[in-house]
């Protein structure tokens, strides 16, 4: 599978990710590249089985639905890149 | 014997008998990491007053009388491990300011038995890469020869315990991030089966495929780890209701009667991988025979899918990767990106400066795939693969009780030689990544050097939940092969 510099653009818009206009030839070559490997899975004949999921032997885990004391603002909002008192403040999303 | 060369078992040994204390341990491992450290690199955070106010618990505990199984002994975690109050930043700048306020469920666990962490090691950002070249904060230099990468992307781990900075260490293997730096470095690193050591408060990188696990000096050391960190946990839902054995008789089983009883496969498929080494080969040879020495019966077994390993790999590490890391998008915590006309501007400014270049291929990788009409063709299919994979696996161990086989295709490389060819460096996971895919354990133990004096490992992987052979065959293979030279000259 061979990568566009436009499907780059629009891959990277998808993962809210914006790559430099510098950078946007050599990441398609490289995406290219990776790709074209992967497309060796298309040789594995997969008709009929099924698909793994790691978590897939494992149980559901359930728990008692109980109250329990919350760590407060002070704790959840410590890492906050901005704040207002007990906010996390944001760019406007409403116009 | 110095302080820096105590292993777990001998530092326990020494500080329970009084002839040590924790802090003059602590403290003489503090002056060594300040001393080396600074070309190594082997730590993003070191904090030194911490570290002794623990050790100075630890003696108050000794002396007390209350002892756990680490009490006072210095290990190092890899800084994706969320430890609380010390800064945590998966080697990206995104996290560069995080201080987690909870300690991951390991990290309770040390604590809890009486661990004194001595710092946070350096990593390839979010655990992708095999070389730790890809830290947004530094280049981990190997300990044997500064010229070349320890591995990855336990990188930082593998280094602090193979230059003696820590008694042992944690790291974690998504496709061999502890097995393959650990070869590399000449430590012993273990991956345990997938489940059996909770994932709580560890950074996220792919799901269904990380696990912690210890890098030590030594196979003893792993299995005394081991003990410690496995189990159930109600804060991990994969974590495995599992019984933990006492890891420690594995050890008890090869005393009493060499390897004798034990079965070795060596898939075919592995022997014919285009571009192993040399001096890898002969190692890896060397290993056989002295297994073989041992009483472990070797047979030939095949693994039919191993040509698709890399691939489908690369397909769901980088799907989990990119579902995982959308979390970082500079709201609650972490790096934000600076003058943002929108929330979206914001998104992209906060993830296009905060990440690296490995990390955002493999978040395009992941988008990609899992972008509408691809996912079919990518995820689907590589996830059918995966379950092929793990049948290759379950046939094996049929006929089994380990397979051998190298842990990565060539010694260390220098620093700076794949970074442009993401390819290549993916290329050379494959006998890595198979553990990660099926789920099974692996281990890497010290084997040999190459011509430049560079340590080169072999890998044993067991059944699900058979850690126990692997530390059977491993402390057994250690115990004879008795490599003269264990440590570097700094």
């Amino acid at each position: 599978m061979k990568i566009s510099t436009d499907e780059v653009t629009k891959i990277a818009h998808l993962a809210r990710l914006e790559i430099d206009v510098s950078q946007k030839e050599k990441m398609a070559e490289q995406l290219s590249h990776i790709l074209q490997y992967i497309d060796k899975l298309k040789d594995v004949d997969v008709e009929g089985v099924k698909l793994f999921s790691g978590a897939a032997f494992m149980n559901n885990v359930l728990r008692d639905d109980e109250l329990k004391v919350s760590p407060g603002p002070d704790v959840t909002l410590a890492n906050a890149p901005q704040r207002d008192e007990d906010f996390y403040i944001v760019p406007r999303i409403v116009k | 014997m110095e302080f820096c060369e105590l292993t777990i078992a001998s530092a326990q040994k020494l500080l329970l008998g009084h002839q040590i204390s924790s802090f003059e341990l602590t403290n003489a491992l503090l002056d060594r990491i300040e001393k080396y450290d600074d070309k190594m690199g082997a730590f993003i955070t070191v904090d030194k007053d911490l570290a002794l106010e623990q050790a100075k618990r630890a003696d108050q505990d000794i002396a007390d009388d209350k002892i756990s199984a680490l009490t006072g002994v210095p290990i190092a975690l890899k800084d994706l491990l969320c430890t609380r109050g010390i800064k945590t930043t998966c080697g990206s700048k995104i996290l560069d300011n995080f201080i987690p306020q909870y300690d991951g469920t390991v990290v309770s666990k040390l604590k809890g038995n009486g661990a004194v962490i001595i710092g946070k090691t350096n990593m390839d950002e979010f655990a992708m890469g095999s070389s730790t070249e890809n830290s947004s904060y530094k280049i981990t230099t190997n300990p044997w020869n500064k010229e070349y990468v320890p591995g990855g992307s336990s990188g930082g781990s593998a280094a602090a315990v193979a230059a003696q900075f820590c008694c042992a260490a944690l790291g974690t293997d998504t496709g061999g991030s502890i097995r393959q730096p650990a070869s590399h470095c000449g430590v012993v690193g273990l991956k345990p089966t997938y489940g059996r050591v909770s994932r709580f408060g560890l950074v996220s990188y792919g799901s269904s495929l990380d696990q912690i696990g210890p890098i030590t000096k030594d196979v003893k050391d792993a299995a005394l780890l081991l003990n410690i960190i496995s189990g159930n946990d109600k804060m991990d839902s994969t974590s495995a209701a599992v019984d933990v054995p006492d890891f420690t008789h594995a050890f008890d089983q090869f005393k009493k009667g060499s390897l004798k009883g034990m079965t070795a496969g060596i898939p075919k498929e592995y022997m014919s991988v285009d571009g192993i080494d040399p001096e890898v080969e002969k190692v890896f040879k060397e290993a056989k025979k002295i297994l073989e020495d041992l009483g472990v019966q070797v047979k030939e077994i095949s693994l039919p899918h191993t040509e698709y390993v890399v691939a489908a790999y690369y397909i769901i590490a980088p799907c989990e990767a990119s579902s995982n890391l959308a979390r970082f998008d500079g709201v609650r915590y972490g790096f934000r990106g600076k003058s943002c006309e929108d929330l979206i501007d914001m998104y992209k400014k906060t993830k296009s400066k905060g990440f690296g270049p490995e990390v955002q291929r493999r978040i395009l990788i992941g988008t990609y795939a899992l972008s509408a009409g691809y996912y079919d063709a990518y995820y689907g299919r590589a996830s059918q693969v995966r379950t092929l994979i793990m049948e290759d696996f379950s046939n094996a161990f049929k006929a089994c009780d380990f397979i051998l086989s190298p842990v990565a295709p060539a010694p260390a490389f220098k620093i700076g030689e794949n970074i442009d060819d993401p390819l290549t460096m993916y290329l050379t996971d494959i006998f890595t990544l198979s553990a990660n895919m099926a789920g099974i354990p692996g281990i890497s133990v010290p084997a040999g050097y190459s011509s430049k004096g560079l340590p080169i490992g072999i890998q044993m992987m067991a059944n699900r939940f058979d850690e126990m052979a692997l530390l059977r065959a491993g402390y057994g293979f250690e115990k004879t092969i008795l490599l003269e030279k264990k440590f570097p000259d700094l």
